[in-house]
């Protein structure tokens, strides 16, 4: 065990996932002698080489076009795409090649690969280096979609993740980087996809997180309890496929539900979770769902606290849905 | 680069060698795609099939280049190389199985006709949107570099394919890593209406290669000759650890796009009809004819029993059940999650939309 903030875990991940597997290879930009931005790969390519830890040229397209051509051809290709607002240009290759690979050579072919992307605001980064586009990924076939909040999860998710038979993008929630630290095995290990975890029980609403929203879920609900509304929140930890019985169950038993999210509300992920809670659970509820989201409009500079579903935003929705 | 002359002799200086059997093989199955295209024209106009690209008068660019590739490089096709395909002995039922979505169609009615795939063969999956498979071809040809197989990649693209993004991408992903890629561009003179002049402003698509560091020639993408050679010597250069090279196969589109295109509407009958006089078909069987390997007679047996083939095919496909509807959910994961378990349900318990009447 050591104590390791996200970025270390991480990196722990990518670093037992390399020893275990000699296929396992890195793609990105600045990912090589200098770690990459983040410096989640810091010390990769001393460590495995640059024919394994590949500082690539600057095209997303070309990352995220080749890491498919690896995968076709036996490699498990983890590539790094610097910010989740620069995945556009690769977008067409992951929505259209990626993810349908398997599907349109009935099963002969697939593509073992991960993309792992920092996500989300709160670093003062603007409109593109703080979007959360995990949506339009959950809404394609084909894709998986992990967002962990803890160093333990992201480790295991993350090794589970390239082992995986399908493409998976693994979003890293860059505000908690470096702010939370907790042990974590050196050695490898794994937390499977699919199911999400109640990180607080509760009796009188259910809140649903992920990422770094999970940790202002669990404040606020800490404050909620300090006026008498007891919260259960729920850390998705894989966005999809999605762990339904576990959210069905809890809100057959709270009866109400609060979804937080960063990203833009119209059609984020809360839309399809209070849907598929409503379609499963609607003779429970005893509250309209409410969504506590970024707003619908790009992201922010100056005013991200406003922009972010902070505790601040949270706690009176998880109040009024206790009440109402 | 030329080789064979319209007269049907070959300049000695260039000549690659191939053995007089060789050429009638290359020979008949640049017939026999004729033939199937041909035909799958005709269907469609019957409202048989749905769609179909064909390769009228680019035969030689795309058989002339999967011959000089082993059977054991991957080919990494655009759409419209099924000629490819059937050179590597892909049985012809399962391709028209494939043009009708039928139950023997190896991709189980999910794909458009011929966006057909075959991993026996080393065919990749053919997908729409024009360029994306051109750093797939890169990554496969790097992945095979580094795990030290002795493998190359030939990628076929038009000259519309230079434009995109990810041909941009891949020739310079395959230069920085020095890939064991050839990239196939085959320059047939129009994307769908768009003329290659209009494409771009460099008179001679090879001359991008410099761009990225990748060694490019041009060459007479309707002699057959001339494109075997100058792909297999891509091949050694490639399978030597040179890196990828460009070969642009000058050819034309004697049919439209697709049987969806009219090409009326944008050029004239006179330049189709100077094109059909250099009709690669004629001259190589100019040549196989000069050294009496072939005659008129066995270009009529050859053409008929093509034809006959093609005939018990299409009469088999279309006596052959539609592809299963519980497929319809299969191969979106290696296991199918809870929601796609509880549409499928959905699916094969709900009503069944018109002319659907086969059971689930």
């Amino acid at each position: 065990m050591t104590s390791m903030n996200l970025v270390q875990a991480i990196r722990s991940g990518l670093r037992e996932a390399m020893r275990q597997d000699d296929d396992v290879m890195l793609l990105g930009e600045d990912i090589g002698k200098l770690g990459g931005v983040f410096r989640v790969t810091q010390g990769l390519e001393e460590e495995f080489g640059a024919d394994r830890v590949l500082d690539t040229p600057l095209s997303e397209t070309g990352i995220i076009g080749t890491a498919i051509g690896m995968a076709l051809h036996g490699l498990r290709p983890v590539s790094e795409i610097q910010f989740a607002d620069f995945i556009y240009p690769g977008f067409d290759q992951l929505v259209n090649e990626a993810a349908k690979y398997r599907y349109r050579t009935a099963g002969e072919l697939h593509v073992p690969m991960v993309v792992r992307t920092p996500y989300g605001g709160g670093i003062r980064g603007g409109q593109y280096h703080s979007q959360s586009p995990e949506a339009l990924f959950i809404h394609t076939p084909g894709l998986k979609v992990v967002c962990p909040s803890n160093p333990y999860d992201a480790k295991g998710l993350l090794m589970e993740a390239i082992r995986d038979e399908d493409p998976v993008i693994f979003f890293e929630p860059k505000r908690v980087y470096r702010a939370v630290k907790m042990d974590v095995p050196d050695e490898p290990y794994a937390v499977p996809l699919g199911q999400a975890k109640v990180v607080r029980s509760g009796a009188q609403v259910t809140c649903v997180a992920w990422g770094a929203m999970l940790y202002e879920a669990f404040s606020a609900a800490e404050t909620a309890a300090g006026q008498g509304v007891d919260v259960e929140v729920i850390d998705l930890r894989t966005l999809w496929p999605l762990d339904i019985d576990t959210l069905v169950s809890s809100v057959e038993k709270t009866g109400r539900f609060v979804i937080v999210h960063e990203a833009p509300r119209t059609c984020g992920f809360g839309s399809e979770l209070v849907a598929l809670l409503t379609e499963r659970a609607f003779l429970h509820l005893e509250a309209p769902p409410v969504r506590v989201t970024g707003w619908d409009t790009p992201f922010p500079l100056t005013h991200e606290r406003e922009y972010l579903p902070l505790a601040h935003r949270i706690v009176p929705a998880l109040l009024e849905t206790a009440r109402y | 680069m030329h080789i064979n002359r319209a007269d049907g002799t070959l300049d000695p200086s260039l000549d690659p060698g191939l053995s007089i059997d060789q050429l009638v093989s290359l020979y008949k199955a640049m017939v026999r795609t004729r033939v199937v295209d041909d035909r799958l024209e005709r269907l469609q106009r019957q409202g048989r099939i749905a769609f179909h690209v064909g390769s009228m008068g680019e035969e030689a660019a795309i058989i002339g280049a999967a011959a000089a590739l082993r059977d054991h490089d991957w080919i990494v096709p655009c759409y419209r190389e099924v000629g490819a395909l059937l050179w590597r002995g892909y049985p012809l039922q399962r391709y028209i199985d494939h043009m009708y979505g039928n139950a023997g169609d190896p991709v189980r009615g999910r794909q458009m006709p011929d966006h057909t795939f075959s991993r026996e063969h080393r065919y990749l999956a053919v997908s729409a949107p024009i360029g994306t498979q051109i750093p797939h071809a890169v990554g496969m040809a790097m992945a095979a570099k580094k795990r030290g197989l002795d493998e190359c990649v030939g990628v076929f693209f038009g000259d519309g394919a230079t434009s995109s993004n990810d041909f941009h991408a891949a020739m310079n992903f395959a230069a920085v890593y020095q890939a064991p890629v050839l990239f196939l561009c085959r320059n047939n003179g129009y994307a769908i209406s768009l003329p290659a002049e209009r494409q771009t402003a460099v008179p001679r698509l090879s001359e991008k290669g410099a761009a990225y560091g990748v060694p490019a020639l041009r060459v007479d993408g309707n002699d057959v000759l001339a494109v075997w050679k100058s792909v297999r010597e891509g091949v050694r250069r490639a399978t030597e650890g040179d890196g990828p090279t460009f070969v642009e196969l000058a050819t034309y589109r004697l049919g439209g796009h697709s049987t969806s295109d009219d090409p009326r509407a944008y050029r004239g009958d006179d330049e189709v009809e100077r094109w059909r006089k250099a009709d690669p078909l004629r001259r190589l069987r100019a040549h196989i004819e000069r050294r009496d390997a072939w005659s008129e007679a066995m270009d009529a047996d050859w053409r008929a029993a093509c034809e006959s083939e093609v005939r018990e095919c299409v009469q088999r496909a279309e006596e052959t059940p539609a592809a299963e509807l519980g497929d319809l959910f299969t191969d979106v994961y290696a296991e199918p999650p809870w929601h796609l378990r509880e549409q499928r349900a959905q699916c094969l318990d709900g009503p069944r939309a018109e002319g659907e009447e086969h059971e689930p």
